[in-house]
């Protein structure tokens, strides 16, 4: 039961990173229906950046973190305008294969300019060791955690309560409907892409942190979970994104717990298929019927 | 009925001709032993592509798949083929054939719930089986040797074999396309509800153009794994799935011809990249976004080059002015 409760810490942790970086993926969808593949990118991009800040510059963790996150919103925002916006009226494939070709692009460049390797992440917290009633959790963990929360509250809040938040809604449920209200859609879609980015940037900071190791290629696997946990938790849903992300989190570190480790990806796809039969809007999406 | 068509008569003139050029610059030594690997890649990513236009391009479903089942057809032919010992070329066939009843299996396990949903469900679900089938491809030890791979495969395929294959599946596809059948699936792509109150039963057609897909995609990897003569569950990631969906893309989603021609540039452009090392994925992906945002419609949009009535209309033609003077 111990150990079982310690893969639940664990599992917490690797669950808050890809919740953050579902977040993205489920707003970006929410608003203009494209599986933004590039997403997992940016969040590489924002780890890289954070590594260049904290080793190289020796910045403070927490103002390291605000640059990665204003920077990655930034390159969200110009992916957006740049790549994406001009297809905005095209086939929603022709999107996806502009998205493939950024995330491309910025996997590659980073590889020619950086080289493959993997690279060391620096410990810019001391690692102390906390242990709460046998179950040991350390400070990373901790850190990952309350700063996954409270990126979440903030997220819910300017959703939820500003002006932003309620034109992205209305964009994200009718977007002509919108316009027609003179919300700006360019706009909003603009946020939406900062919003999701920065908080990307911001999980592949914790990301170097938790795993002490960064590479070019290191966004396609935790883009992929983060994906199916959108997908999980009702794409286009935020709450459901959170939840998607930690039970994709758990359950990896279940499965590795139980001596599967080798199975462990399949068996997050498997989750996947499953929901996707039994509750094909996800665990908190909207049932919506088309029309005619 | 009229089985023998002008139409088939030039087609069939086409491809034989086709044939003899490839084979004549192959024996002129034209197409050197290195530029044939790019010759037969280039041939088995029309086979791959031609069945993922038709999920995509007529049907209009999203898989993101396909790489799964190409991995199906690859390593049914290198476990029959080294496993079992069959050798030569009923190996490879035996291969393809167990290879095409699994994809289809598999196909169909994930085509007929998945496809009764609107949206993106198929996407979603496609990208998670071709990526189970890796992991399953990777842990199954005994059988697929694990992440090594198989390697010793004998070496049945040359680029005839290949050519061979690619103008059986492409007829294949385009006479399901243009069949009664094949019309009522473009009527489901273009608007889905009306064709259903129309009376087409619209999750029968589409899980057809997805099974007939996967199984061009399982007979292409059997050809490239006697061709190789290695797999590794490497080759078969997402990225590979991507690939295929680029040429589909990028030649126009529904039209065949610009398959082919997306194809063919796109091998070349590989070909003629390879010296630039890592620059070449960067040029990649800028060449690739640069398309998309000035063709999204593709290279040929919906064109289809119409060989066989073309030649029938200039027959036609002369008959009338024969007839006339």
């Amino acid at each position: 039961m111990q150990l079982f409760m310690q893969q639940l810490v664990n599992g917490l942790a690797l669950g808050s990173i890809y919740a953050l970086i579902a977040l993205g993926y489920t707003m970006v969808y929410g608003t203009i229906r494209l599986i933004n593949f590039a997403h997992g990118d940016i969040f590489m991009m924002g780890a890289f950046l954070g590594y260049f800040l904290i080793a190289e510059l020796e910045m403070n963790l927490f103002v390291a973190m605000a640059i990665v996150m204003v920077s990655s919103a930034i390159l969200g925002m110009v992916i957006e305008r740049i790549a994406y916006k001009p297809l905005r009226n095209s086939t929603r494939v022709a999107a996806l294969i502009t998205a493939i070709g950024v995330s491309y692009f910025l996997q590659n460049i980073m590889i020619y300019f950086l080289g493959p390797e993997v690279q060391a992440f620096p410990s810019p917290i001391e690692t102390q060791v906390f242990n709460v009633f046998g179950i040991i959790i350390n400070t990373k963990q901790i850190l990952v955690f309350v700063v996954t929360i409270l990126m979440m509250l903030i997220l819910q809040l300017i959703v939820n309560r500003t002006k932003m938040g309620t034109a992205m809604r209305a964009v994200a449920s009718d977007s002509e409907a919108a316009q027609l209200m003179g919300i700006n859609v360019n706009t909003i879609i603009s946020f939406t892409f900062a919003l999701g980015s920065s908080l990307a940037g911001a999980a592949g900071v914790l990301y170097g942190i938790y795993y002490n190791s960064i590479a070019p290629t290191m966004g396609t696997a935790p883009g992929l979970k983060a994906f199916i946990a959108s997908v999980v938790g009702g794409i286009g849903s935020i709450p459901g994104a959170m939840v998607g992300g930690y039970l994709i989190g758990l359950l990896e570190t279940i499965v590795t717990f139980m001596g599967g480790s080798m199975y462990k990806d399949a068996v997050v796809y498997i989750l996947l298929i499953v929901i996707l039969l039994v509750l094909p809007q996800g665990l908190f999406g909207k049932n919506t019927r088309e029309k005619v | 009925m009229q089985r023998f068509h002008t139409r088939n008569y030039a087609w069939t003139a086409l491809i034989l001709l086709a044939f003899l050029a490839i084979y004549a610059m192959v024996e002129t030594g034209i197409i050197n032993p290195f530029y044939k690997i790019t010759l037969v890649t280039i041939m088995l990513n029309i086979i791959y592509a031609v069945g993922l236009n038709l999920i995509l391009g007529v049907a209009g479903q999203f898989s993101l798949g396909h790489a799964g089942f190409i991995a199906i057809g690859a390593y049914s032919a290198a476990i029959v083929t080294t496993r079992y010992g069959v050798a030569g070329l009923p190996g490879l066939l035996l291969g393809m054939l167990v290879g095409v009843i699994i994809s289809t299996i598999v196909a169909l396990l994930v085509g007929i719930p998945t496809l009764r949903l609107k949206g993106d469900y198929l996407a979603i679900a496609t990208l998670g089986v071709s990526e189970i089938i890796r992991v399953l491809i990777n842990n199954l030890r005994d059988l697929t040797n694990g992440p090594a791979g198989i390697s010793g495969i004998p070496i049945v395929t040359d680029w005839w074999l290949v050519f061979i294959f690619l103008a059986l599946t492409t007829i294949l596809v385009l006479n399901y396309v243009y069949s009664s059948q094949g019309r009522a699936t473009t009527a489901i792509n273009q608007n889905e509800i009306a064709a259903e109150a129309m009376g087409v039963n619209v999750t029968k057609y589409k899980v057809t153009a997805f099974v007939l897909g996967a199984i061009t995609a399982s007979i292409g990897g059997s050809l490239q794994a006697t061709y190789l003569g290695i797999v590794t569950p490497n080759d078969y990631t997402f990225n590979r799935s991507i690939d295929v969906l680029i040429i589909v893309v990028f030649g126009g989603i529904g039209s065949f011809t610009g398959t082919f021609v997306a194809a063919t540039i796109l091998g070349i452009l590989n070909l003629v990249l390879q010296d630039y090392g890592q620059l070449r994925m960067v040029l990649y992906a800028i060449a690739l976004i640069l398309i998309m945002i000035f063709r999204p419609g593709g290279l040929l949009g919906d064109y289809e080059f119409k060989f066989g009535s073309m030649v029938k209309q200039w027959f036609n033609k002369d008959k009338k002015e024969g007839a006339a003077s």
